[in-house]
């Protein structure tokens, strides 16, 4: 792999501006279709053995590999229902609004200083906005749906994406004014020396519980509260439309998980002595360890009441995430 | 919804630090990921069941006296007890006894509720637990088992428990 960092390694093997694309298109869909497949499964596993049980162990031979394969064969039999009283075009419409999103994300997202489909100069803006719009999906299932479990859950969905996406980009703001760049490129090779994470490991528990409440994972799963409003604004939902949203789901802690590791985890940097292992892998390994962190929490804790997850973010997280960057810009100022 | 006094939880004074729970519950589950699964893959392994399952009621047809006691206290009548009255001779001297012959003792597995009151009011100890489990079948009728297959079932009846210390032997009821 010789070339210049920025320069993607497709515009290096390909000429043809349209082949660059298809190629480009075509390696980031595989990469969202095949990861967010290998945390489901994980998810399977570790869960189950945490809770002392062994998990899917049939489909696939070897340790149930294949269940997801074997889930999605099924979803796709179910049949596709559509409550009359929904709004039939909406309905349809929101798993792809839930899903595209995050698939956008995986764009920008580097594996190594060559490895990317775009370098763009705004690239954590971008991906912060586009993991956002997933919820429009969410409100719009759960508006067209027609039914009130629904209904609450997707509103819940939308005062959490509120009230956590404040702290997330505050969080991410600081990374971007030590980093003194938007691009997500631009972060990792600024994190020379040593990851964001030492510098700011407040930042990065913000990020990470802002990211959780984001994704409606555990402990801050509200949204989709079994025991109180069914599956949410899922609720109507049947075969391949309700796997979209599924898959949107693992897609989403893929892609959080990669950008938590490229804001504080120094994305595809190897820690000192170990330069030997590709960049790609480190990348992969990141997004693996936070995504098996996140698995952990959903098999550890209880679910939070819908007030204390309101009084969390706004008394605890945004007022600490203001200091910090106060923090930041002072130390900034304070160096140069 | 206005948060008041009585919801806001305050710290017991339990000696642990404020998180110190949150990081103590990371490292059970984290414990339990790290220690092999409990899970017994039944169909390719053999369970491990507790030695007095109950699985089965077994008949021993030779303690059975035809007193219908089981089948009269079965609360959804799944037991057929079948007899018909015999005239023995006497072995030596006096008049001739009538006995009561078992034609047909049968279970209806299907509709048997696994109650074992039948066990607890037999008599003269002919009906048992057994801990065999593995009698499914794929038509509802063949679940209805006559007193041949019950008696097999007895063989594997475990013996029963040692008595109890400082219990007397054969003083039980």
């Amino acid at each position: 792999m010789i070339g210049q960092a920025g320069v993607s390694i497709f515009n290096e093997w390909f000429s043809n501006y349209w082949l660059v694309l298809v190629v480009k298109a075509g390696v980031v869909l595989g990469f969202f279709l095949v990861a967010p497949m290998v945390v489901g499964y994980a998810e399977h596993k570790v869960l189950a053995h945490m809770q002392s049980r062994l998990g899917p162990m049939y489909p696939g031979v070897f340790h149930g590999w294949a269940q997801l394969v074997a889930d999605g064969v099924k979803f796709i039999q179910k049949e596709d229902v559509i409550p009359r009283a929904a709004d039939p075009w909406v309905f349809s419409l929101a798993p792809a609004v839930a899903l595209i999103p995050y698939i956008v994300v995986f764009v920008v997202i580097p594996f190594s200083p060559q490895i990317f489909a775009l370098n763009l100069d705004v690239g954590i803006f971008f991906v912060l906005a586009m993991s956002s719009v997933n919820v429009i999906g969410v409100l719009m299932a759960g508006w067209s749906s027609a039914n009130k479990f629904s209904l609450i859950g997707a509103l819940r969905a939308a005062a959490q994406l509120i009230a956590y996406e404040l702290p997330l980009v505050l969080a991410a703001a600081s990374i971007v004014m030590q980093a003194g760049t938007l691009s997500l490129i631009g972060i990792t090779e600024a994190q020379d020396g040593y990851w964001f994470v030492l510098t700011q490991p407040v930042g990065f528990a913000i990020f990470v519980v802002a990211s959780l409440a984001e994704l409606t994972r555990p402990p801050f799963d509200m949204p989709v509260a079994d025991s109180e409003i069914i599956f949410g604004a899922y609720t109507e939902y049947t075969g391949l439309k309700f796997a979209f949203f599924l898959l949107a789901e693992y897609g989403g802690i893929v892609a959080l998980s990669a950008i938590a590791s490229v804001l504080y985890l120094g994305g595809y940097r190897a820690l000192p002595g170990l330069g030997f292992i590709p960049e790609p892998l480190w990348m992969a390994a990141k997004i693996g360890a936070l995504s098996f962190f996140v698995i952990w929490l959903r098999a550890t804790y209880p679910r939070l009441r819908e007030d204390q997850l309101q009084q969390f973010s706004w008394l605890a997280l945004i007022p600490v995430a203001l200091v910090q960057i106060i923090v930041v810009g002072l130390v900034k100022v304070a160096v140069s | 919804m206005a948060i008041e006094e009585k919801d806001v939880r305050r710290r017991k004074a339990s000696g642990l630090a404020v998180g110190q729970g949150l990081i103590k519950g990371l490292g059970v589950t984290l414990k339990h990921l790290l220690r092999p699964a409990v899970t017994q893959q039944y169909p390719k392994e053999k369970p491990d069941l507790p030695p007095r399952t109950r699985g089965v009621i077994a008949l021993k047809e030779a303690n059975c006296t035809v007193c219908w006691k089981c089948s009269r206290e079965c609360p959804d009548w799944c037991i057929y007890i079948e007899a018909h009255k015999e005239t023995h001779d006497p072995a030596s001297g006096g008049r001739a006894r009538p006995v009561k012959v078992l034609d047909r003792f049968a279970i209806d597995y299907a509709l048997c509720m696994y109650c074992g009151i039948c066990v607890e009011v037999c008599p003269f100890d002919a009906l048992f637990w057994s801990p065999e489990f593995e009698y499914t079948t794929f038509d509802i009728v063949e679940l209805t088992h006559e007193k041949e297959k019950l008696e097999e079932w007895t063989y594997t009846v475990p013996p029963p428990p040692p008595l109890e210390r400082g219990a007397q032997e054969g003083a039980g009821g």
